[in-house]
């Protein structure tokens, strides 16, 4: 029983990588880009929930959506400080940019929250339920839940969505796009605001059942690396399964072999995936 | 850099010779010593990362390695520091095939993460590993028992040593700049896929350029651990040793040979001074400047200063490089 529910723990995160690792494959499907930055946005979403919750007494659907929106910002504001300016630029130009981006976002969190370890307070959604013998802690199910329905979201809405066609016409070629009337610049933009408040929506929903420092956007960028390299560059759906296959490994190595060995085991995946599948699930290699 | 050694390099060299005598206090030469090793490290990462352009995130791995390897065999079998040296270099050898092998056939973004996930996979197993000391980490001799142990009183022996190391990393940068293997790396920097069509074996340039450049990062990872005679997972293997490596080669000047050089006399003496005027809590600051200076440089000027300095400066004061 206890086994069923480290894999039953192990999905519900995996859910929320999912969600976050979505927004990193966008970015990269869209315009072949590496945001070294992505985890140090979900660990900004994890804050913009507690001062929601500390400052406004705000529930869980208000801190959701002011994450979401403030990432949203942020992701824009990126891109167009920074990222239109060094995409046609040497590759040292584009992997300084949002690896700067990420020391310059952590270190200020460090400085402004402290390196104190921090967990949101108890909300409407805390207790327990018993689903059958299989205890599930409901925050956990509902951040799990909905991280799966917005990936899911995410993906209809670029497979059947007016906009998602145009996002994804970008992605194809720039050019193209752009004789048919469609701004690539907007689109690129409206892809980092997507990708940033994927990240920071799934911060607020891991804030839920997760004490947090400014440190983990490192682990959380590393472990979005490995779902999108197992799901394939580019391909959303494939994050989404990646996202529920690596949670689920992670969980099963911490209960194995110990919970400081969970990183290791997905690292240790990373190296083996580069060796052996470089092109990932559902990717063209 | 032409074929002829110009009076710059000359004036440079006879200035860090004499600086331990010009600024004889121990706080500037230990600032000295701080600012040839950062040197050093950037010179190695710049091989790969400035020249092949392969840019790595994840270089303490290799800086790791060269200093783990000297204060675990003094510290299990009681050998000199000095003889784990090769012996870090080996491990680095076998570390840059794992994570070079399989990247350089893809994308350069691959290659950044990788090893960026390869680090920090070190940084945790050793930070659990009681062999190699888990979070407390290793110590080297406390009192030397003979010169072989190489733990001297002052700075001025480790300066000089340091300023030798330097010397042979910039001389051999220098003639690999010059040999057929740089103009590769400068062509796969420039287009791999037009390199490939004129017969450049890209894969092996980039494999090469790699492991030349952990060779001297573990040399660096030595050179330190031997001298502070201690080391542990943050110092050793922790992320910022690779910032540092990547933002001092960026400021000078990546694929350059004085960028790197240029890069630490700037930024370390920079580091030094937001520690004292900040005081204990000032680390913190220090970080968000590096995380600020990586963002500019690579938002305005990723050619570095020496980029800068080329544009600005008035015709007859610039450097000529060939690169």
């Amino acid at each position: 029983m206890l086994l069923l529910q480290v894999i039953v723990g192990g999905l519900l995160l995996g859910a929320i990588y999912a969600l976050f690792s979505s927004g990193l494959t966008l970015i990269w499907g869209m315009m072949n880009f590496i945001n070294f930055a992505h985890g140090e946005f979900v660990m900004l979403g994890m804050y913009v929930a507690l001062l929601v919750v500390t400052w406004l007494a705000g529930g869980p659907a208000a801190f959701g959506f002011a994450a979401a929106f403030a990432l949203f910002v942020l992701g824009v504001a990126v891109y167009a400080g920074l990222i239109r300016h060094v995409m046609r630029g040497p590759m040292l130009a584009q992997i300084l940019s949002t690896f700067g981006l990420a020391l310059l976002l952590r270190y200020t969190a460090f400085f402004i929250f402290s390196a104190n370890v921090v967990s949101l307070p108890p909300t409407a959604l805390s207790g327990t339920i018993d689903a059958g013998g299989i205890l599930v802690s409901l925050p956990q199910l509902v951040a799990g839940v909905t991280a799966a329905l917005l990936t899911l979201a995410m993906h209809l809405l670029l497979t059947r969505t007016t906009v998602g066609s145009q996002l994804l016409a970008v992605a194809e070629d720039r050019s193209a796009a752009m004789l048919m009337g469609i701004r690539p610049d907007r689109m690129q933009a409206l892809a980092w605001g997507l990708a940033a408040a994927s990240a920071g929506i799934a911060g607020a929903l891991m804030a839920t059942s997760y004490p947090w420092s400014p440190s983990v956007g490192e682990t959380f960028g590393l472990t979005a690396f490995v779902v999108v390299t197992l799901g394939g560059f580019g391909s959303v759906p494939g994050a989404m399964y990646a996202g529920l296959i690596v949670g689920l490994i992670q969980s099963l190595s911490a209960y194995y072999l110990g919970p400081i060995y969970k990183d290791v085991v997905v690292y240790g995946l990373f190296v083996a995936l580069l060796w052996l599948r470089p092109q990932g699930l559902m990717g063209k290699a | 850099m032409g074929g002829k050694l110009n009076y710059g390099w000359i004036a440079l060299g006879v200035a860090l010779a004499v600086y331990p005598f010009a600024f004889a206090s121990p706080f500037f030469r230990d600032i000295g010593v701080s600012v040839l090793l950062a040197a050093i490290s950037a010179s190695a990462w710049n091989i790969v990362g400035g020249y092949a352009g392969q840019v790595s995130v994840g270089h303490s791995m290799f800086f790791g390695a060269g200093a783990y390897l000297p204060l675990l065999v003094y510290t299990h079998w009681g050998w000199p520091p000095v003889l784990g040296v090769p012996l870090g270099i080996a491990v680095s050898l076998v570390l840059a095939v794992v994570v070079g092998m399989p990247t350089f056939r893809l994308q350069g973004h691959y290659f950044s993460m990788a090893t960026i996930a390869v680090a920090e996979l070190i940084r945790l197993v050793v930070g659990t590993w009681d062999f190699v000391g888990a979070a407390i980490g290793l110590q080297g001799p406390a009192v030397g028992r003979g010169w072989w142990d190489l733990t001297f009183a002052g700075e001025l022996p480790y300066y000089y040593i340091f300023l030798a190391v330097l010397f042979v990393v910039l001389v051999v940068t220098f003639q690999v700049q010059r040999s057929r293997a740089g103009y590769y790396m400068r062509a796969v920097k420039a287009g791999e896929r037009a390199a490939r069509s004129l017969g450049v074996p890209v894969r092996r340039t980039k494999l090469t350029a790699l492991m030349l450049s952990a060779t001297f990062t573990s040399v660096a990872g030595s050179l330190y651990s031997i001298k502070t005679g201690f080391v542990d997972p943050e110092s050793g293997l922790g992320i910022l040793v690779s910032v540092q490596m990547v933002i001092i080669a960026a400021l000078g000047g990546a694929g350059t040979l004085s960028g790197p050089l240029i890069g630490a006399l700037i930024l370390i003496p920079l580091q030094t001074a937001t520690n004292t005027w900040f005081g204990g809590g000032g680390s913190g600051l220090t970080y968000i400047l590096y995380g600020g200076i990586i963002v500019l440089l690579a938002r305005f000027e990723p050619g570095g200063l020496i980029e800068l300095w080329r544009r600005v400066a008035p015709r007859r004061l610039r450097i000529r490089h060939a690169a």
